[in-house]
């Protein structure tokens, strides 16, 4: 989480809503390793990265809803296969799991 | 707003004192946080005594060893139960690479030490080679003999570290080698021809080390793929370490017979 401390600062410091994305498990090939985290503010603005930009879009979605109250922290996974092969996925063919909060601890 | 708890998470991780951090992640209580340190302290609570207890437990670790994944737990922190699922994030130490000898080989390996987060440290007892100038991506640069260096930080030494010996000439190799021999050090790898390893494992041998022992010097160091130039080597040597770490079968010069470039 190191390299997104400085975003989060200046986030919190404009008293700015703050949701983190942290993998916490990954299976078969997955870009990056456990503990790689992603930050997202409550105007869409990233910091870090949780794949190889397969799904860092998507968990921009996920964090904005959470940070707007419409879902509740919790695992959120992301595979590939055949039949959602034009949702989110991996190219690598890996899944990902990862976990979504708000910062407030 | 962000508690004590995210301060000292973040403080520790710049100050690089090693932390981990553990997210209830399934189970009642979702979100609680326990962060602890080597030491053993501690903030927050995952919201039991008990399942605190073994989760720091777990966490010091996982610290060691420099990993971070889910672990499953009852909901008082038993084993092989299933109630709880706890993700336990760790922020390690940096791995230690320490290279004898400030040659110029040790300048492109020092700089690949440095791409894969190693903390560098440069020894030389040469004080007009080991300087800051010449090594500025270094960490540290140390004026000292090998073995005197080993004396004091050998102790520190783990499975994730390593430790090469760059420096060709046997007055230095030898105290670099049997210095590292009694350390927890996890690469140990000797720069030189197999002609010069040869040479060099008649004087270990004749200073007492057993051949068993010698087994884990990697010479000649580094992967063999015909590495040349300073850069290349030393991309040959990192590789060898990553290798070694993660148990894969890439071909090491020391183990194979023909030429070494």
């Amino acid at each position: 989480m190191d390299e997104i401390f400085d975003d989060i600062e200046r986030w919190l410091t404009k008293g700015q809503k703050v949701a983190v994305a942290r993998v916490v498990d990954i299976e078969g090939s997955g870009p990056r390793d456990p503990g790689a985290a992603m930050a997202v503010n409550e105007v869409g603005e990233v910091a870090g990265s949780v794949s190889g930009g397969c799904v860092e879009g998507a968990v921009v979605g996920e964090a904005i809803e959470l940070l707007e109250g419409r879902r509740t922290a919790g695992i959120t996974t992301f595979g590939y296969s055949d039949d959602e092969a034009f949702a989110v996925g991996l190219t690598c063919g890996g899944t990902i799991h990862l976990f979504i909060e708000e910062l407030n601890w | 707003m962000v508690t004590p708890i995210y301060e000292r998470f973040r403080d520790s991780i710049r100050a690089e004192i090693p932390v981990a951090l553990a997210t209830l992640i399934e189970g009642p209580n979702l979100g609680a946080k326990l962060l602890v340190e080597e030491s053993g302290f501690s903030l927050g609570s995952l919201g039991g005594e008990e399942l605190d207890r073994v989760v720091e437990r777990d966490a010091i670790a996982m610290l060691e060893a420099g990993t971070s994944e889910v672990r499953h737990y009852g909901s008082h922190g038993e084993a092989r139960q299933h109630d709880l699922s706890v993700f336990i994030e760790c922020h390690s130490r940096r791995p230690h690479l320490v290279i004898f000898g400030a040659v110029d080989f040790t300048r492109a390996l020092a700089s690949q030490g440095k791409l894969l987060g190693f903390r560098v440290t440069v020894c030389d007892a040469r004080e007009v080679f080991a300087t800051r100038r010449r090594f500025p991506m270094a960490d540290e640069v140390v004026v000292d003999w090998p073995d005197r260096l080993l004396a004091r930080i050998g102790n520190d030494l783990g499975p994730r570290d390593a430790v090469c010996v760059l420096t060709h000439d046997a007055k230095f190799d030898v105290p670099a080698i049997m210095g590292s021999l009694p350390t927890r050090v996890g690469y140990l790898g000797a720069m030189g021809s197999r002609q010069t390893h040869e040479k060099r494992l008649e004087r270990l041998l004749e200073e007492g080390v057993t051949a068993e022992e010698l087994k884990r010097v990697k010479s000649p160091i580094g992967l063999d793929i015909g590495g040349r130039t300073p850069e290349e080597t030393a991309v040959s040597i990192v590789a060898e370490i990553i290798a070694l770490r993660t148990g894969r079968n890439a071909p090491s010069l020391s183990e194979a017979k023909g030429s070494i470039h």
